[in-house]
């Protein structure tokens, strides 16, 4: 790479000194101005996240100004109309829904990865990944569609009943909220949208453990489960958590499936079966009327601020750690 | 020792298979659900007329303001994505550009990628309020190629990468210039890849609810200016599955169905054609 790079550079600069032709010459202008509006697209396209903390932070100034961080992040009342705005329902709204999301997600898709990666064949696996692909691609509302069609009437009619004869003790499944509307249901069709996220990255992780540490191990008499156990997800760990923080983020920032099915009632969920309003909800609920309101439209793009920046979080750190796993 | 062994590995191995049914099982419920409560209740009405009065209290009209808007809205956005993601994936694997650099730039569209599309919204309703602008197509179409814009990126990308480094060579040294090389070799030689990437962004764009939720409003017209707001697919079903009435929520469930014929179809068309439409490729 390094030495093209020079080489083309050389060129150019040859090109540029000793050529003779004049169309030649305009040529060559005409790939230096190219050059540079590529670069400079490049970049005003590399700085547009920060432009966006910016834009947000900027418009949020207003209630950071008057009212206090901690207040804003932990207080409960939500009340924009005496100017009282606690996110605390909101975000643990969020944080349950992604929770329970990720705990139905996370052990049937690495279950699913390992198997495509390690026990397939390639046939099978080619027939299996378009399909995983193809789930990625359902557009959020048809999720939406989904849940208020199949899972909300299955948890009312099956899950509920069942929790109350067997979980009724514990108070994360008490059912006070009949409808089926609720953290169960955001976080089942949640589950099933980071589905192809979770596989998709963890696969393609568990594929690059080199085959060399697979064979030292089966040829010591290690089983197929023990070396994927003990060998090769534990090298592929760093890349597994990342996929999961990547399911995570976006799990975190889906709006609208949730909100067709998470309830929307602001409270702060106890079980999970109540309903939920998450931060995601807030915002495209709200946007329209916000006007009216004063402050109300600052509070609603502080709370798309904290959105952002738990999901950059996540992001960053995921990609990171992919990033290093590819080049090693 | 050894039956514990096998007993842990066709344990482990049932759990897999299990798990990776219920994957697939899900895939075939969503399609399931949306199919059987949206086929009965679509109709060729629904697809050729606009709403008409009283349409949201289950009289007569159809969807077709939102299926035409979300043609406009996906394809503009398509176009503007295009027109910006070209050239930057053509930079980033063509031209010498430093490692730090490329690394940035990589790592920022990774971000845009995972960007929730409320925050999107959020962001295009301010700016435009800020510009003066109302909901409309154009806000739209801007926001959409935003969201649209890392996918194909990544896509094209990918494309690029794959073509054989001697084809580069043997342009360069015919004395063709890098700008030349990009647009008039590997742009051609690529199309199938670079076609594929767009249909993937194609297929996001047109599926996403949540930005264009106050970027491009909701109307029962026909699409006509860039200045005026548009109906899209997905608000479409959003805003008719909110209504108490079961008839137009039937309707809902049809237009999901449209939506999801569209976006799979531009899918399953894609995979296709990164296997044929070769017809300049040298390999």
């Amino acid at each position: 790479m390094n030495e093209k790079s020079k080489f083309l550079k050389n060129r150019e600069k040859l090109s540029r000194h000793h050529t003779k032709s004049f169309s030649k010459l305009s040529r060559d202008r005409k790939d230096l101005a190219a050059h540079k509006a590529m670069r400079a697209l490049a970049i005003c396209v590399s700085i547009l996240v920060p432009v966006f903390i910016l834009v947000l932070f900027l418009r949020a100034r207003p209630i950071l100004a008057t009212h206090n961080i901690s207040t804003l992040l932990f207080s409960t009342t939500w009340r924009p109309n005496q100017g009282s705005f606690g996110f605390f329902p909101f975000i643990m709204g969020t944080l349950w829904v992604t929770m329970v999301a990720m705990i139905i997600s996370v052990p049937l898709s690495l279950l699913t990865a390992i198997y495509l990666a390690e026990y397939t064949r390639p046939k099978v696996r080619a027939f299996i990944m378009p399909l995983i692909d193809l789930l990625a691609g359902i557009p959020s509302v048809v999720y939406g569609i989904w849940g208020v069609l199949t899972v909300v009437p299955f948890i009312q009619k099956v899950v509920m009943p069942s929790a109350d004869r067997w979980l009724g003790f514990s108070p994360l499944f008490q059912t006070s909220n009949p409808t089926g509307y609720g953290v169960l249901a955001g976080g089942i069709v949640l589950a099933v949208m980071v589905f192809p996220i979770i596989i998709a990255v963890s696969e393609e992780v568990i594929r690059t453990v080199p085959l060399g540490l697979r064979e030292a191990s089966w040829s010591v008499g290690a089983s197929r489960w023990q070396t994927i156990r003990r060998i090769v997800l534990r090298r592929a760990f760093p890349g597994v958590i990342a996929a999961v923080m990547l399911g995570f983020s976006r799990a975190f920032g889906e709006t609208m499936a949730v909100l067709m099915v998470v309830g929307n009632v602001v409270q702060i969920p106890h079980s999970i079966f109540d309903a939920a309003y998450p931060l995601t909800a807030l915002i495209a609920n709200n946007y329209g009327e916000m006007m009216s309101i004063p402050l109300y439209d600052a509070a609603l793009l502080g709370a798309a601020l904290i959105l952002l920046l738990v999901v950059l979080t996540f992001n960053i750190g995921s990609r990171l750690v992919l990033a290093r796993i590819s080049y090693s | 020792m050894l039956i514990k062994q096998k007993l842990e590995e066709s344990f482990f191995k049932i759990l897999m298979v299990i798990s990776t049914i219920f994957v697939l099982g899900s895939l075939l419920l969503i399609l399931g659900t949306v199919l059987w409560r949206g086929l009965p209740a679509l109709d060729l009405a629904m697809l050729t007329q606009a709403p008409q009065g009283g349409y949201y209290l289950g009289k007569e009209g159809g969807i077709l303001n939102a299926i035409l808007g979300s043609l406009c809205l996906a394809g503009g956005a398509t176009i503007v994505a295009v027109i910006l993601s070209l050239p930057i994936a053509l930079y980033l694997q063509l031209y010498p550009v430093p490692h730090f650099t490329k690394n940035w730039i990589r790592l920022s569209l990774d971000i845009l990628w995972g960007t929730p599309s409320i925050v999107y919204g959020a962001i295009g309703f301010t700016l435009m309020i800020y510009l003066g602008m109302r909901a409309s197509l154009l806000g739209g179409i801007i926001v959409l190629s935003l969201l649209e814009l890392p996918i194909m990126v990544r896509g094209m990308e990918e494309a690029v990468s794959m073509v054989p480094k001697a084809l580069l060579e043997s342009s360069y040294s015919l004395g063709a210039t890098r700008f030349e090389t990009a647009f008039k070799v590997v742009v051609r030689q690529t199309l199938p890849g670079l076609i594929t990437a767009i249909l993937l962004a194609f297929g996001r764009g047109i599926g996403d609810a949540a930005s264009v939720l106050f970027t491009a409003g909701y109307t029962d017209n026909l699409p006509t200016s860039l200045l005026r707001p548009v109906a899209s697919l997905p608000l479409a079903v959003f805003f008719q599955l909110g209504t108490p009435f079961p008839a137009v929520q039937d309707r809902a469930y049809a237009a999901a169905l449209v939506l999801i014929v569209l976006v799979l179809g531009l899918s399953i068309t894609s995979r296709l054609l990164s296997t044929r439409f070769t017809k300049n490729i040298i390999r």
